[in-house]
């Protein structure tokens, strides 16, 4: 009895352990970045590839579904509101949940899933095969020359494609209400205009992007340079990844929330 | 890939988020219609404001001419104290009548300015005199109740 408290007890101080000296390296992570990033803006190019490979190429990922999502958006809106006879509001409501929500939300869990295990899996391989080690040999800082562009690259993709995911599900929506159902064009622009507000909505979404692509890439660049050196170790690291990422998305997601809209 | 495809494909995923943002702003949210004119401000009280947010619509005639500013309350006067901005392009008699009213049956609180008579126009910083306060459902109903209640006793 007296064992298994312990044991418990035990395992309670390790995960914590566990948790605080991951938060404890990630933040010295982060501030590395910052410090060896100049790289990253002197060598722009360098960064352009990582946008080019993390923002250019989920593209195609997020525009499919933020249509998708704005369609589902405007069909069961419309099926609901239209009980209350309020069919026109269905812009407001495709707006508001994509600006303020499900486009940043979104598309952080697709950008986690799509970017983020890319990045870990080649760091991850990148360190089992050594050329980390081989770089700092070199007198290259593996931080300048590998993490910082990745990281500056997923902090100026993700906002992109989040504003992106929002204007197409949009567009969804518009398809689907408009151009399918029948609600009237003018009440769907004009109802949305009206209750959409510029600083308060769509400012603050772009806010919650930027927070989320913070956390998604830097959880996939520690998760890649802390991983075991083998080929089990590089596959758990890159579920880790996108479990590590959704997770802080969505608790962020609620904290944020909280703040922004009271 | 040659560097300077990947510049192009790159150049057109920023160009394509700062043209979505640009949508969003535009045609989605209200940053067209909100402070492109400059304004004046008018004071006006009430005695209840009910569900008036600052940054609601200031109505004449229905058109939007302006925005709520500020919403305080006065301990000494014990009455609400609204700061309205008034488009420039628009002015209004000193004898408005400042009107809180309802947009449909559940929207939103808006005010609605009645121009009066009055030869001189309202300037910065005026008063508007003549206000009617938000209906409150509750008053409403227990008005009704005590008069539908009066009228069965008169029919005893």
């Amino acid at each position: 009895m007296m064992n298994n408290i312990l044991n418990f007890l035990e395992k309670l101080g390790a995960s914590f352990r566990g948790t605080l000296f991951g938060l404890g390296s990630g933040a010295r992570l982060f501030f590395l970045t910052i410090i060896y990033s100049s790289d990253s803006f002197k060598r722009f190019n360098l960064t352009i590839k990582e946008i080019y490979f993390t923002g250019v190429l989920s593209l195609v990922i997020i525009v499919v579904s933020a249509f998708f999502v704005g369609m589902v958006l405007g069909l069961q809106g419309y099926y609901t509101l239209e009980k209350y006879g309020s069919s026109e509001a269905i812009g407001v409501l495709v707006a508001l949940a994509l600006v303020r929500e499900l486009g940043p939300v979104v598309t952080a869990l697709l950008f986690a899933g799509r970017a983020g295990t890319a990045i870990t899996a080649e760091i991850g391989l990148m360190k089992t095969t050594e050329q980390l080690s081989a770089m700092e040999m070199m007198a290259v800082s593996p931080i300048a020359r590998i993490v910082a562009p990745r990281f500056w690259a997923g902090m100026i993709s993700m906002p992109i494609l989040a504003t992106v995911f929002s204007m197409v599900g949009i567009l969804g929506g518009y398809f689907i209400a408009v151009l399918v159902i029948g609600v009237d064009d003018g009440a769907f622009w004009s109802q949305m205009q009206a209750n959409v507000d510029f600083h308060n909505d769509i400012v603050d979404g772009a806010i919650k992007s930027v927070v989320f692509g913070f956390t998604c890439t830097l959880i996939a660049l520690y998760q890649g340079l802390v991983a075991p050196p083998t080929a089990e170790g590089v596959s758990r690291a890159t579920t880790k990844t996108v479990v590590i990422s959704s997770l802080s998305v969505l608790g962020l997601d609620f904290v944020l929330t909280s703040f922004m809209f009271v | 890939m040659e560097r300077v495809k990947l510049d192009i494909w790159v150049g057109i995923f920023v160009a394509l988020g700062i043209i979505a943002m640009f949508y969003l702003a535009t045609r989605v949210g209200n940053l067209t219609s909100n402070d492109v004119n400059e304004t004046y401000e008018v004071k006006a009280y009430f005695e209840n404001i009910g569900g008036l947010k600052p940054r609601a619509a200031v109505k004449a005639s229905g058109v939007v001419v302006g925005r709520i500013g500020s919403i305080k309350f006065d301990s000494e006067a014990f009455h609400a104290v609204v700061k309205i901005n008034i488009d420039d392009r628009y002015s209004f008699p000193k004898d408005t009548f400042a009107n809180i009213y309802t947009a449909g049956l559940l929207g939103e609180q808006y005010l609605a300015l009645e121009a009066g008579g009055d030869d001189v126009n309202l300037k910065a910083g005026d008063l508007i005199q003549h206000t009617q306060d938000a209906v409150v459902l509750e008053k409403l109903i227990s008005q009704f109740l005590y008069n539908s209640a009066g009228d069965d006793k008169g029919k005893d």
